[in-house]
């Protein structure tokens, strides 16, 4: 490869590389105050339906078998 | 030479606005504002269910979605074989001999009517569960990668998407066997990937130790998150679609805030000195459970970003973990070949 070609190929990936910086620059950011308050409400609204956090009952485990109870 | 001289400069300016525009949005952090939240009690999961019919390390599960199979996983493992379970009953209901036993990913689509997988072949090959006569055969094989097949995740059952050690992403169209879009940018090779919520974005992690969210049908990278200290080898999407976890080689899990674009906390300990292998998030995202090289996997309170609890059972290491659709339980996946359902 020449070293014209290998130059103008580098030219054209840093090229890309500013471009793309460019870009993720321009993103809208929220405040790092609102982002957590978000995670920590969704994580605390949608608790009592989370099986692995609030344990499952035996009667209600798929994975469980009934235990039986004979008596007689 | 100047023309390079420049761009150089400019990329620098760029990734200090970059680094000023996320510290003014950081008016605190989510240890600040989870100081009043009660930490989560010791979870304590049991196994209830181990999956035994590998012959050879497991490198990959996934479970089935919601609408057909929600107690159905499909498992690949180097034994050249992957295999649809019901983990309810523990049967294999198919067990899929591989062209390749250099498998490292396979995948469930949503539907339940397809599963794929690769590896070493740098290939994706897709296997139709609900052919005519019965048999699961060979739908399609998707080539086109340089590199080896890292993971691959379904879109529906006309798309998939792959990540790869040739450091790009595709988009597939499985119809034609076709790459309908390249994702190209991470400098190291891909070793992992995941889908929002909404299916309109995806995040992979990659051996250049960053994560980026690409936009679907854009077709371009949104942003791109660093601080890891080495190869981001798990990752997946908090369930909201907000924030993504990542999983790496330095020991650490972090989580980073899509709107906020930065890290919000890193999941560490002293003790803990191996990488990370897997990850997984409860339903309501609190726990995340991540596997580990010590053989163990463990429980974070997301929040709090303290240990809740240890998985261990396994005699290897953990490589994959995944929790059911319904986040009823926990399934993980090992080198000792056996597979084990939590909850």
């Amino acid at each position: 490869m020449s070293n014209n070609s290998a130059n103008s190929s580098n030219l054209v990936i840093a090229q890309k590389v500013v471009k793309q910086l460019r870009l993720e620059a321009s993103v809208r950011r929220i405040k790092v105050s609102q982002a957590a308050a978000d995670l920590k409400t969704f994580c605390l609204q949608n608790a009592h339906k989370d099986p692995l956090l609030m344990g499952v009952p035996s009667s209600d485990n798929p994975f469980r078998p009934p235990k039986s109870c004979a008596l007689f | 030479m100047g023309e390079m001289e420049e761009l150089r400069k400019e990329a620098d300016n760029l990734k200090d606005q970059i680094t000023e525009a996320r510290k003014v949005v950081q008016d605190t952090t989510l240890q600040e504002a989870v100081a009043g939240t009660t930490l989560v009690g010791r979870v304590q999961l049991k196994t209830r269910k181990t999956l035994r019919g590998h012959l050879a390390k497991i490198y990959a599960m996934h479970w089935g979605t919601d609408t057909n199979c929600s107690k159905l996983c499909v498992s690949a493992s180097q034994d050249g074989k992957l295999i649809v379970w019901d983990t309810l009953t523990t049967n294999k209901v198919s067990a899929i001999p591989l062209k390749s036993s250099w498998v490292m990913t396979c995948a469930y689509a949503p539907s339940g009517n397809m599963v794929a997988c690769g590896g070493l072949d740098n290939m994706c090959s897709i296997y139709n569960l609900k052919g005519k006569d019965g048999n699961v055969k060979v739908m399609r094989e998707l080539a086109a990668h340089t590199g080896y097949l890292s993971c691959c995740r379904f879109l529906s059952d006309s798309e998939i998407i792959t990540s790869s050690g040739d450091c790009t992403c595709v988009l597939w169209d499985i119809e034609t066997g076709t790459e309908k879009t390249i994702f190209a940018g991470h400098l190291g090779d891909c070793m992992s990937l995941a889908v929002s919520p909404d299916f309109k974005m995806f995040i992979s992690g990659a051996c250049d130790f960053t994560a980026k969210l690409w936009d679907i049908r854009e077709a371009s990278c949104r942003q791109t998150f660093s601080g890891h200290e080495s190869d981001i080898n798990a990752i997946g999407f908090f369930p909201n679609g907000n924030a993504v976890i990542t999983g790496s080689d330095d020991a650490t899990c972090k989580l980073y805030d899509l709107r906020a674009d930065q890290e919000l906390i890193t999941y560490q300990d002293s003790g803990i000195m191996c990488g990370v292998t897997s990850l997984a998030p409860s339903l309501s995202g609190r726990l995340l459970l991540a596997g580990y090289d010590d053989f163990n996997v463990n429980i974070w309170d997301m929040l709090k970003a303290e240990r809740v609890g240890v998985l261990a059972g396994h005699d290897n290491r953990v490589s994959c973990i995944g929790v059911s659709s319904d986040g009823m339980a926990c399934c993980t996946g090992s080198w000792d070949s056996f597979l084990k359902i939590w909850n």
